[in-house]
């Protein structure tokens, strides 16, 4: 299978001096479903960050073996589509139509295409008829469905999603693992809910202090439970002995 | 949390609602223009305007009591800029007092000015009103963008209209957590956490703009913002703008002959 994402000793310092990603190496194939684990501040969204350019530093990060740099930039963000977390900083529009247009309309597409993507992305996500909607009166549950519409309609190779769960009742957070297990790009999933990754993502990556801790078959990584306890993602022995 | 729309109202489906809102914007521009034009005294032209207006507020099934309610509220920063022209105006005196070291008087005329200039704002919040309500603020702001108003200014408003009310609820939740654990104190205190909310909500305002123009920039944004033009001009758009354009420069010249 065709390597979709390659990165190649990745660190990255924010400008306040705190060091998020130390020599990442990572590879992702054509149809893969990543989980990306790890704790609070592990530097997960940072390295998402990095997979469309946002975020650029020295390792070098290669989608479809081409490196992202000026030139690529374009093409690499109709590739990669990227959800954020907080679906209030991925809905700025007034209306669900501008949104999930948004991102079309940037890559120049003609009126008709746009409008006929945008049925067809709302459509995917189970949200048909709420273009004219404005996105500050929708439940979260739906928010996050929408938000996840905006990058869909681009039709991305690569879905790249940031704790797409956080915040959602059970009955909605069931119902969007449902939807995104229906989508047939590759995945690659931020989260630290467990439940998630079992349900969704074949093969998991745990991350923590800005490294690669493990990566392996979900199945062994989610049933080593010493190694989800010491980072963060099992409760330790002192809180089981109570 | 749920908020009203600033736009209340707008969804509603009659005549004026359907009209392009560059025709309710450029018409509204126009009501204003002759209102502010008219010369002061000429009351049988407020009150033709003010009929026109009325007219038009049934036509679009808004609630009077809304509009009324709402012109209501802008009303005392019209009086506070008014109430001291009759003071300061020469003519005949209406009346005059004495405050302490001042004389003060009130002249007839200075109380005219002040009544027009009331009419006035108060005939032109009408119709602003009507504008907004009757239209969606994302139909008004391309509206505004195809009358050439500069791109950046329709993005600011659609920002607004999109996080006012995101950061109306991060203010009500901050409310709440100070207020639960507030236990009273010295006044000089309390300022000082309110004026810790201001910062908080400050800097809590510019990361969401970092975040928010992330997102942007994930979506293909360089800096130029394009949009689909979705608005159409049609004949009873044409009808209405030119009927209601004559019927207002027909008032306006009478009233200058008159």
């Amino acid at each position: 299978m065709e390597e979709i994402v390659k990165i190649d000793n990745l660190s990255f310092c924010y400008p306040d001096g705190q060091q998020a990603l130390t020599n990442v190496c990572l590879t992702v194939r054509q149809g893969e479903t990543v989980a990306l684990i790890g704790p609070n501040g592990a530097g997960k969204s940072t390295l998402l960050l990095h997979l469309n350019g946002i975020l650029r530093s020295n390792g070098v990060v290669k989608i479809f073996g081409r490196p992202i740099d000026d030139k690529s930039l374009r093409w690499v963000r109709s590739q990669v589509g990227l959800v954020f977390q907080n679906p209030d900083d991925q809905l700025f529009s007034p209306t669900v139509f501008d949104d999930v247009a948004f991102g079309l309309i940037n890559m120049g597409y003609s009126e008709a295409e746009v409008r006929e993507a945008v049925t067809r992305a709302l459509d995917w996500v189970g949200m048909a008829g709420y273009e004219p909607r404005s996105p500050h009166h929708l439940s979260v549950g739906e928010k996050k469905r929408i938000a996840i519409a905006t990058v869909l309609s681009m039709s991305p190779e690569i879905l790249v999603i940031d704790e797409p769960t956080s915040n959602l009742d059970p009955g909605s957070k069931w119902s969007l693992i449902g939807l995104l297990k229906r989508l047939p790009m590759t995945k690659i999933v931020a989260s630290h809910d467990l439940e998630l990754v079992r349900a969704l993502c074949p093969r998991a990556i745990i991350f923590d202090h800005g490294q690669v801790i493990a990566d392996g078959a979900t199945s062994q990584i989610l049933t080593n439970i010493s190694l989800l306890a010491a980072h963060g993602l099992a409760p330790t022995r002192t809180c089981k002995d109570e | 949390m749920k908020h009203s729309f600033i736009d209340q109202y707008s969804d509603r489906d009659s005549f004026i609602h359907k009209l392009d809102p560059r025709t309710k914007f450029v018409t509204t521009l126009l009501f204003i223009l002759v209102v502010v034009l008219t010369p002061p005294n000429r009351w049988p032209a407020f009150a033709l305007y003010l009929i026109i207006i009325a007219i038009l507020i049934l036509l679009s099934t808004v609630p009077i009591r809304y509009i009324l309610k709402r012109s209501l509220v802008i009303m005392p920063f019209v009086v506070m800029i008014a109430i001291f022209i009759p003071f300061f105006k020469e003519g005949e005196v209406a009346g005059s007092y004495n405050i302490w070291l001042w004389q003060v008087s009130v002249t007839y005329s200075g109380l005219q000015v002040l009544i027009n200039i009331v009419i006035k704002a108060w005939l032109s919040i009408l119709s602003l009103i009507m504008l907004t309500s009757t239209t969606k603020l994302p139909n008004l702001l391309n509206g505004l963008e195809q009358l050439r108003m500069p791109r950046v200014m329709a993005m600011i408003l659609s920002f607004m209209y999109r996080y006012l009310f995101v950061l109306v609820d991060e203010v009500m939740r901050m409310k709440q957590a100070r207020d639960s654990r507030n236990f009273g104190g010295k006044r000089l205190w309390q300022l000082r956490t309110i004026g810790n909310m201001i910062g908080t909500l400050f800097i809590r305002s510019y990361e969401r703009g970092e975040r928010v123009y992330a997102a942007m920039v994930a979506r293909g944004f360089d800096g130029q913002s394009r949009t689909l033009d979705r608005l159409n001009f049609r004949p009873a758009d044409a009808y209405f703008g030119v009927g209601l354009s004559l019927i207002l420069i027909l008032v306006s010249v009478a009233s200058l002959l008159y």
